[in-house]
């Protein structure tokens, strides 16, 4: 066991800090609300680029910097831009999902049109896969698409589409052989947003935004050769597209940082002249959740060490997303507790603008029960962590289940 | 940067492993409950054999010179196998203590004999470590008295080592005149305690550390830590057997394990107890390497997998249902030792309380 970085890692690490020194000031603000990005976004997503901060081991020939996939070398380059503050590079479904299951799986021609202008940030991606009858049960899609006359004529209802009101494009999961089983009726298309017959339309969630949208299809022509690997093969795919939004959501920085926000919150709030932080009752909770957080971090060194080994971590990857989720949720729920009835004023700006912290904590709160049910709810973790990760049985299979 | 054991650490691991699974069967284990004086004099021996005593001892006084981290492996394989064994004062905390706050004299004197395992020694604290049973003691000219109840490790002990309040060490034969023990029971069986009163034992001061109070402190949380890995070993012998019978087990018509409910729980279980191992290791880590998180990585181990250790003994209970309530599966030595554990060298409510001060997060520091 060795926590320092080797000799490599140190010179990228001394090369990122001289590069935020030399050109932090030109950074976006980090998060903010889910929007197109603005120019100066775009200015700064580029400059990262030719740094090869993002796009790092993306092919050269399709935009990227085409360096070997080091994990450390990404953990050295997340933890810089987290330390500093400074915007790390954008983080959207085209580019956390759909690059890399073009690159494991798509065409050279698909590489070339999508991969590049998507790492940019010129090509913006939603993804297709939930539907109204079909959330947890993925693999059930009904949206259907005919071939005829060398297109794709795509009919029905996709749900749970973030970005769709201002995205270019969605990977679109969806039946073409109704007459195979369940998991090989389906395929994977590239479409446009503007097509015609397709209809995207905001859906408010309990936030009181519009994170998602729903999207209708009717009669939507997609030419032919925008499939991904083949008909029938669209189940393999969307495992490849869920696989890297897995990895995504249980992101122990991001734990870290949001303990360190709740720690300066309980050291600023006060009650009758007594800061949170020296009451026991908020007090132990913060360092309950102290002790978590720090669980999960040194989790997450064991996974990462295991990643840049090449090693399968079996369960322990399969426990991110459930635990992860669950003490975002902890986590936000102090913070929500912690402004007390200050905190009840709710105004929620739209998405473009900032919300002030009650809201901001809030609006989190409340999302952080719908990253519990997206991208496979937690009980399916559960499913996947006793079945997979421990080896239990499964469930018997239901009459009439396909 | 490599956060993952070293091959010899995981061989070291597999050796120690494999030799309990050997010596330690449930007939013994039950065997050694029922004496219960907590001690094995062939399962000691056996330690010897495998080095385990002078673990923490440097090289030159004849141990393996190795860190808290390996220690806390070795303490999880110890758990997982409910080794009734005078580890953690014995062979962590004490080699320990010597390396902080004995002359080099008495280095030389007692450090290989800690390592050749021809001394144990039971660590005992009045304050510092959060007891709530009676500890005070005066060390007055060379000799110690007063009392303290409840020492771990105590009853195999050859020798007492005891830290005053301002840290001050000091070394007191077991066959001491001026001492006096009464052994009790313990919840956990395999590990009974020990109520010791010193009436002017003859006591050997170790008064070489600058920062005694520190230095007291360092042992301390090292046995913090050594004590949560063994948590986690018991706890994860209770999950690895609640997963086995689960997969057993069969009521209406179905193995348990396929039933949600069961299976939930056990995925609970994992979820909360995976983490805890990377926790232990880097809280291990720290006491050997990063000496500014080594307190507070200490005190959230004891008191994180305790909690976590917890749920994972009642729920894995839980999973094998009558058959989990009763003495003849065993299963609740592993509950108990989870529990004693828990309790002693502080509480987490203690530990977090600690975690709170040295944050500056209390308002009476």
């Amino acid at each position: 066991m060795d926590l320092t970085l080797s000799e490599p890692y140190q010179a990228l690490q001394a090369e990122i800090r001289d590069f935020i020194r030399a050109h932090g000031n030109k950074s976006p603000k980090v998060g903010g609300g889910r929007k197109r990005p603005d120019q100066k976004t775009l200015d700064w997503q580029k400059r990262l680029l030719e740094h090869g901060y993002v796009g790092r081991t993306i092919p050269t020939e399709y935009g990227g910097a085409g360096k070997q996939p080091d994990i450390m070398e990404a953990a050295v380059i997340a933890s810089e831009f987290a330390r500093a503050s400074v915007y790390a590079g954008l983080t959207n479904q085209g580019i956390s999902m759909l690059v890399p299951t073009l690159l494991e799986v798509g065409t050279d021609e698909q590489k070339r049109e999508y991969v590049g202008p998507t790492i940019r940030g010129d090509l913006i991606w939603c993804q297709g896969y939930s539907e109204p009858g079909n959330g947890s049960d993925l693999a059930n899609a009904q949206t259907k698409a005919e071939l005829r006359d060398g297109n794709w004529i795509v009919n029905g209802q996709k749900i749970w589409t973030s970005s769709a009101h201002y995205a270019d494009m969605m990977f679109l999961l969806c039946r073409t052989e109704p007459q195979a089983s369940k998991h090989e009726g389906l395929s994977y298309l590239l479409l446009s947003m503007k097509s015609d017959g397709l209809d995207a339309r905001p859906l408010k969630t309990m936030t009181g935004r519009s994170e998602f949208n729903e999207v209708f299809f009717t009669d939507v022509k997609v030419p032919e050769t925008q499939i991904v690997l083949g008909r029938g093969k669209g189940w393999y795919v969307a495992n490849v597209t869920l696989k890297h939004e897995r990895l995504m959501i249980g992101d122990a920085g991001k734990m870290t940082a949001r303990l360190e926000q709740l720690i300066k919150l309980l050291s600023t709030n006060e009650v009758d002249g007594v800061k949170l932080i020296q009451m026991p009752e908020y007090r132990d909770r913060l360092l309950r959740l102290q002790g978590e957080v720090m669980a999960w971090k040194a989790h997450n060194l064991r996974l990462l060490t295991e990643a840049a080994q090449g090693i399968e971590s079996g369960v322990k990857r399969m426990i991110v997303k459930y635990g992860g989720t669950m003490l975002g949720f902890r986590l936000s729920s102090l913070a929500v507790d912690a402004f007390g009835d200050a905190g009840l004023t709710y105004e929620t700006l739209g998405e473009d603008s900032e919300a002030d912290d009650a809201t901001t904590w809030n609006i989190d709160y409340m999302y952080d029960v719908g990253l519990m049910i997206g991208g496979g709810s937690n009980n399916i973790q559960k499913n996947i962590i006793g079945e997979r990760g421990l080896d239990l049985p499964r469930e018997p299979k239901a009459a009439g289940r396909v | 940067m490599d956060f993952a054991l070293t091959l010899e650490q995981r061989q070291f691991d597999d050796s120690l492993r494999d030799f309990l699974k050997d010596r330690l069967p449930m007939e013994r284990l039950r065997m050694l409950a029922d004496t219960a004086n907590g001690f094995d004099e062939s399962l000691w021996n056996g330690m010897i054999e495998l080095g385990l005593p002078g673990l923490l001892v440097p090289e030159r006084f004849g141990g393996a010179g190795l860190g808290v981290l390996d220690a806390a492996v070795a303490a999880e394989a110890l758990g997982y196998a409910a080794a009734p064994l005078a580890f953690t004062g014995s062979m962590a905390m004490a080699p320990l203590a010597f390396t902080l706050c004995a002359s080099q004299a008495q280095q030389d004197e007692w450090l290989p004999q800690i390592a050749g395992g021809e001394v144990r020694f039971a660590v005992a604290y009045t304050g510092l470590a959060g007891q709530t049973g009676a500890a005070t003691v005066t060390l007055e000219g060379g000799t110690l008295s007063g009392r303290i109840e409840g020492v771990m490790d105590a009853s195999a002990a050859t020798h007492y080592l005891v830290f005053g309040r301002d840290g001050m060490a000091s070394v007191v034969s077991a066959d001491d005149p001026g001492v006096s023990t009464t052994l009790r029971r313990s919840i956990d069986r395999t590990r009974p305690l020990m109520d010791v009163s010193f009436n002017g034992a003859v006591a050997e001061r170790l008064d070489a550390a600058n920062d005694p109070l520190a230095a007291a402190r360092t042992v301390l949380d090292a046995g913090r830590v050594v004590l949560a890995g063994d948590t986690l070993g018991a706890a994860q012998t209770m999950l690895d057997r609640a997963v086995a019978f689960a997969k057993e087990r069969v009521q209406f018509g179905r193995v348990i394990g396929s039933f949600q409910g069961v299976k939930y729980m056990l995925a609970d279980c994992v979820t909360a107890l995976e983490p805890c191992r990377g926790m232990v290791w880097y809280a291990a880590y720290a006491q050997d390497a990063l000496p500014d998180e080594a307190r507070l990585t200490a005190c959230h181990a004891k008191a994180h997998v305790s909690d976590v250790a917890r749920d994972v003994a009642r729920m894995t209970t839980e999973a094998h249902g009558g058959m989990g309530f009763t003495d003849l599966l065993g299963l609740h030595i592993w509950f108990k030792r989870i529990g004693f554990n828990r309790q002693i060298l502080g509480t987490p409510e203690r530990c977090r309380e600690e975690a709170a001060q040295l944050q500056g997060w209390t308002l009476h520091v």
